[in-house]
């Protein structure tokens, strides 16, 4: 009897422990050799052939295609600088440079991937519908009501991702963070 | 005591190897995953337009909505691929996907360098057996060896402003995706 108890015991712990994990890697989007550069996460790794097993269980799982290496890098932000989750009924600033690239866009999800639906049918930008100051740096604001500028609305949502593509860029796997990859930074300003 | 601690590490032990297990088996058992919803959608060696996504209906989750794209859903049993693209103003990338949808190449319009992007998708098999002529005339052709028989072409065209979204989708309305079946004396 304590024999059964107690392999049942290890198998619920095995069980627990396994799935659990599986779970936590899969919902964090966990994969090998993350490049991190303030509050945005790209995996270059991803896009490629080399794509590591955790890599290709996070992509069969949300069902998006990566993309690839020889397209583009991905970052990803789900806080701002401070770690604080993106609340759509905030007010949220990006501001800064981008890294080199022919092309970028940013644009905003909700948790599942999704657009979020808007009065302006506006789900993100493209670098060449910026408005820009003379320095080439451009301030994007984040908010469920219009701004003057490059004005992102949020519908209001709870929570939501942004994702700024590179395509055609130099940033890649061999791409350590530092002075040559700038990221906007992103603050969370007034709050209702 | 001691004994239900060895059992607590003994099932933790295993309960790493389910994770593991789970994380590598996961992508062969996924019924939701691009290649599944595409499959459903898109027939074998056809250019299928991708409608842009909205927030009401997307194909896919986290497509880029500046974008427009199509896809090919490849199957290399009966032969090669021939895929052409043109290049327009704006950015056009062709990244390839296994059926796993792991992206093992990708290639876009700066990087081809010529008004219509061209290749040959095939195996490793079909290019060893290609005739050694075949690689001259093939010298300007790209050769693109998929390491499975089945997957996907994602053809994205970008649109930097809403305007040029016509121009960007007439672009992937123009890029063709056949099986290479005609003779290869006649190219």
């Amino acid at each position: 009897m304590r024999l059964l108890f107690g392999t049942l015991f290890a198998l619920v712990v095995a069980a627990t422990v396994g799935l659990g994990a599986t779970y936590l890697a899969l919902s964090r989007g966990a994969a090998f050799g993350p490049l991190k550069i303030g509050s945005w996460t790209a995996w270059p790794k991803t896009g490629t052939a080399d794509a590591d097993p955790y890599a290709r269980a996070s992509i069969a799982r949300t069902g998006r295609l990566p993309t690839a290496l020889g397209d583009g890098v991905a970052f990803t932000a789900r806080a701002d600088d401070h770690g604080r989750a993106f609340d759509g009924r905030c007010e949220v600033r990006l501001t800064g440079v981008t890294p080199a690239a022919r092309f970028w866009t940013l644009t905003l999800y909700n948790r599942g991937g999704e657009l979020v639906a808007n009065s302006l049918n506006r789900y993100g930008f493209t670098s060449q519908e910026i408005v820009r100051r003379a320095d080439g740096s451009f301030q994007i604001t984040i908010s469920p009501r219009a701004n003057p500028g490059n004005w992102l609305p949020t519908g209001g949502v709870e929570k939501y991702i942004l994702v700024l593509r590179l395509y055609d860029t130099a940033v890649g796997v061999s791409t350590k963070a530092g002075r040559e990859v700038p990221m906007p930074s992103v603050t969370t300003g007034r709050c209702p | 005591m001691i004994r239900w601690l060895l059992l607590l590490l003994g099932g933790a032990l295993l309960g790493g190897i389910v994770h593991l297990a789970t994380i590598i088996i996961l992508p062969r058992t996924a019924t939701q995953d691009a290649y599944s919803r595409l499959a459903a959608k898109a027939p074998v060696d056809t250019m299928t337009p991708i409608a842009a996504p909205t927030p009401e209906s997307a194909l896919l989750p986290f497509m880029d909505p500046a974008f427009a794209s199509a896809v090919c859903r490849y199957d290399l049993s009966q032969g090669s691929l021939k895929l052409s693209v043109p290049v327009g103003l704006a950015y056009t990338s062709i990244s390839f996907y296994t059926h796993h949808d792991v992206a093992y190449y990708a290639i876009n319009d700066r990087a081809a360098g010529r008004r219509v992007i061209e290749l040959n998708l095939m195996t490793a098999e079909q290019h060893s057996k290609m005739p050694e002529d075949e690689e001259i005339t093939a010298a300007d052709r790209l050769i693109v060896e998929s390491p499975t028989l089945t997957g996907l072409i994602a053809i994205r065209v970008l649109a930097p402003e809403p305007g040029l979204m016509p121009m960007a989708q007439g672009i992937i309305a123009a890029s063709r995706c056949v099986r290479d079946d005609q003779p290869r004396a006649s190219d």
